[in-house]
C-alpha cells in the first residue's frame, strides 16, 4: 500500500522537514506520493519532484490552500486517503494542526512526534516530555502519524517524481489577517547542525549578542529557554523545549540555562551537550557531555574567540 | 455566550516520572497530580471572557477517573461555573476523547470551546483538532491571543516562522498556547465555594458514544541513558575538547 506525506512548505520553498518525513515514509515502506497544498509554489513542486524515492508529488494550488489551513486541507486529504495505507506529516505547527483533523474524520487514532518505525504499524514515540518512549502498535486499517524530524536523516534530492494535479478546491472558512515572522540571517533551529541557546541567566534581551556572535562563528542557529522567551528576552519561536521545538543538533550549547525537564524533553537527543552555568548545582549538568563551571559573561566571548 | 473547557488530570509539571519495573507503562502511583498546565490556561481564559462580559457561562469537563473531580473542583474555584465528570478507570486515547467530548457539546451547545493545546502526560496535541473535526468547526490551534469579535473570533496562532493572526466564524475550537496568559492562583473562599458548585457524573454509556480499541501499548522503555560528562576547568579546554575530542568544531 501507499503512503501519503504532506509536504511543508511556505508556497515559496519546501522545507527539510519534508525529507525527512519521507525518510520516515520509507522506513516503512511502499509507494511514497508527496502532496503539495498550496499557491503559487512551483519552486516548491520542483524540489519535490527531487526527492529521492518519491513516486507522485501530487499539487493542490488554489488561493484557499495558501496558508496551510487545517479545515480544508484536512478536507482534501480526506478525499485522496481512500488509496493510502499511511498518511504522515512532520510534527510541525502545520502537521499537528493539520492531522489531528484527518484522523478524526477518518475514526483512526493518530500516533504524535513518532521517533521510530518498528514496523508498519507499531511505532515508538515520547511520552510524558520525552521521559519514557511508548512502542505502540496500531489497530485502525489507516495510520496517521506526525514524525519528529529531528530523529530521521533527509533523503537525498536525486529523484526524479511526476506531477499529478489536483483540481479539487475544498474552501477554508479561517480568514487570514497577518503574520509576523521572524527573519534570520542564521539556519533554522530545527534544521542547524550546532545550536547555541540562552536562558534566564542571560538577563536581558541585549545580552543575547554575545550567543548571537559564538552562534554566527559556529555557524549555528540560536535557541532559548521558555524563562527566557516569557521574559521577551527573544520572539517565542526560538524556544527549544516539550512545547517548543525539538532540536537534536550535533552541538547544543545551553548557556544560563538551568535545564528543566521540559528543556531537556527538547534537546537532550543532541549528539553533543555543553553547557555553561555558573551555578554546579543545575541540573543541565547531569545531562551535559561537557560542562563549564563560569560566569557566562566571561566564557562566551573567551569560547567565541578561542574558536 | 457559553464556554466548554475541557480539563485533564496528569502528574505534575514538575515531577519526574519513572517507568515501571515490567515496561508497562510509566508508574504514577503516589505523584502529585494536577491539573495540565495547559487546561489551567485554558481555564484563565474562559474566566477572562465572562469577566469581560463576553461569556455568560462556563462548563469544565473531564474523562478521567473519580478523583479527576478534583481537578474539576480546581477549575470552579478559578471561576468555572459548573462542572461535568464523564468517569472511566481506562486511558483513553485522544480520538476517544474528543468523541465523549463531541457528545457534550451536542447537549451543551456552547459557541466556544477551550482546550490545551497537549497535556503534559501523553503529549499528543490532538484532541481539540479530533473534536473540531467531529463537531464540524472551525479550529484554533496555539493560541497566544484570543478576542471575540461579533460573530467572529480573532486569534493570534504560535507558528513556527513567527506568529499568524486569523479570523474564525463561531461556534469554534480555539486551543490555547504557554503564553496566552498567566493563570491565577485559587483563593480560599472560591476553593470553599466551589465545592457547592454543580458537579455531573457521567458514565461513557450515558453519552450514547461506542469507543474502539484503537491501539495497543507494547512496552513503555526509558529513553537512553547518556553516557556520564566531564566538567572542563577551563574555556580554554572547553574549546580544546569540542575540537579535538568530540571533534564537533
Amino acid at each position: 500500500m501507499a503512503i501519503l506525506v504532506l509536504a511543508e512548505h511556505d508556497n515559496a520553498s519546501l522545507k527539510l522537514d519534508t525529507a525527512k518525513v519521507v525518510a520516515c515514509a520509507q522506513a516503512i515502506g511502499g509507494d511514497v506520493d508527496v502532496l503539495i497544498a498550496g499557491d503559487e509554489c512551483a519552486a516548491v513542486v520542483d524540489a519535490a519532484k527531487l526527492l529521492s524515492g518519491v513516486r507522485h508529488v501530487l499539487v493542490a494550488q488554489s488561493a484557499q490552500y495558501a496558508n496551510g489551513f487545517a479545515d480544508n486541507v484536512a478536507q482534501l486529504i480526506l478525499d485522496l486517503a481512500d488509496d493510502y495505507e499511511h498518511i504522515l506529516a512532520a510534527a510541525t505547527s502545520q502537521g499537528k494542526d493539520t492531522l489531528p483533523r484527518v484522523s478524526a474524520l477518518l475514526d483512526v487514532a493518530q500516533l504524535s512526534e513518532v521517533v521510530e518505525v518498528v514496523s508498519s504499524d507499531t511505532f515508538v514515540r515520547p511520552i510524558y516530555a520525552g521521559n519514557a518512549l511508548a512502542t505502540v502498535q496500531s489497530h485502525d486499517a489507516k495510520k496517521v502519524l506526525t514524525v519528529r524530524t529531528s530523529a530521521f536523516d533527509a533523503v537525498s534530492n536525486d529523484g526524479a517524481a511526476d506531477v499529478v494535479i489536483i483540481d479539487k478546491v475544498f474552501d477554508s472558512v479561517t480568514q487570514f489577517v497577518s503574520q509576523s515572522l521572524s527573519k534570520s540571517e542564521r539556519p533554522e533551529l530545527g534544521a542547524a547542525s550546532v545550536v547555541v541557546s540562552g536562558g534566564r541567566g542571560l538577563g536581558n534581551g541585549e545580552n543575547f549578542a554575545i550567543l548571537e556572535k559564538l552562534a554566527d562563528k559556529l555557524g549555528g542557529a540560536l535557541g532559548a529557554s521558555r524563562a527566557a522567551v516569557d521574559a521577551g528576552f527573544v520572539s517565542n519561536d526560538l524556544q527549544v523545549g516539550q512545547t517548543g521545538k525539538i532540536v537534536a543538533p550535533d552541538l547544543y550549547i545551553a548557556v544560563g540555562i538551568s535545564g528543566a525537564i521540559q528543556h531537556l524533553a527538547g534537546m537532550k537527543d543532541s549528539k553533543v551537550i555543553v553547557a555553561i552555568n555558573k551555578d554546579p548545582e543545575a541540573p543541565i549538568f547531569q545531562i551535559a557531555d561537557y560542562g563549564l563551571e563560569a560566569d557566562l559573561f566571561d566564557a562566551v566571548p573567551e569560547l567565541t574567540d578561542l574558536l | 455566550m457559553k464556554v466548554l473547557v475541557p480539563v485533564k488530570r496528569v502528574v505534575d509539571a514538575n515531577v519526574k516520572v519513572r517507568v515501571n519495573a515490567d515496561n508497562t507503562d510509566v508508574d504514577t502511583a503516589n505523584l502529585k497530580m494536577a491539573i495540565n498546565p495547559f487546561c489551567e490556561i485554558a481555564v484563565e481564559e474562559a474566566v477572562r471572557l465572562k469577566e469581560a462580559g463576553v461569556v455568560s457561562e462556563i462548563v469544565v469537563v473531564t474523562v478521567g477517573p473519580k478523583a479527576a473531580q478534583e481537578q474539576l473542583r480546581t477549575a470552579m474555584a478559578l471561576g468555572a461555573d459548573r462542572g461535568i465528570h464523564i468517569e472511566t478507570e481506562e486511558a483513553l486515547v485522544p480520538l476517544s476523547i474528543a468523541k465523549l467530548l463531541n457528545a457534550v457539546q451536542e447537549k451543551e451547545q456552547a459557541q466556544l470551546i477551550i482546550l490545551g493545546k497537549q497535556t503534559i502526560d501523553g503529549d499528543n496535541n490532538q484532541t481539540g483538532q479530533m473534536l473540531a473535526a467531529l463537531a464540524n468547526m472551525p479550529q484554533a490551534t496555539f493560541a497566544s491571543e484570543v478576542k471575540v469579535e461579533g460573530d467572529c473570533l480573532a486569534v493570534t496562532r504560535e507558528v513556527d516562522g513567527g506568529l499568524q493572526s486569523i479570523s474564525i466564524p463561531l461556534p469554534a475550537v480555539v486551543t490555547v498556547d504557554l503564553r496566552l496568559n498567566v493563570p491565577r492562583y485559587a483563593k480560599l473562599p472560591n476553593i470553599m465555594k466551589a465545592k457547592r458548585k454543580p458537579l455531573e457524573t457521567l458514565a461513557i454509556d450515558d453519552l450514547g458514544v461506542s469507543l474502539k480499541q484503537h491501539q495497543t501499548v507494547l512496552k513503555v522503555t526509558p529513553p537512553a541513558k547518556r553516557k556520564a560528562g566531564v566538567m572542563v576547568a577551563s574555556v580554554a579546554e572547553l574549546a580544546d575538547k569540542l575540537k579535538n575530542e568530540a571533534k564537533v568544531i
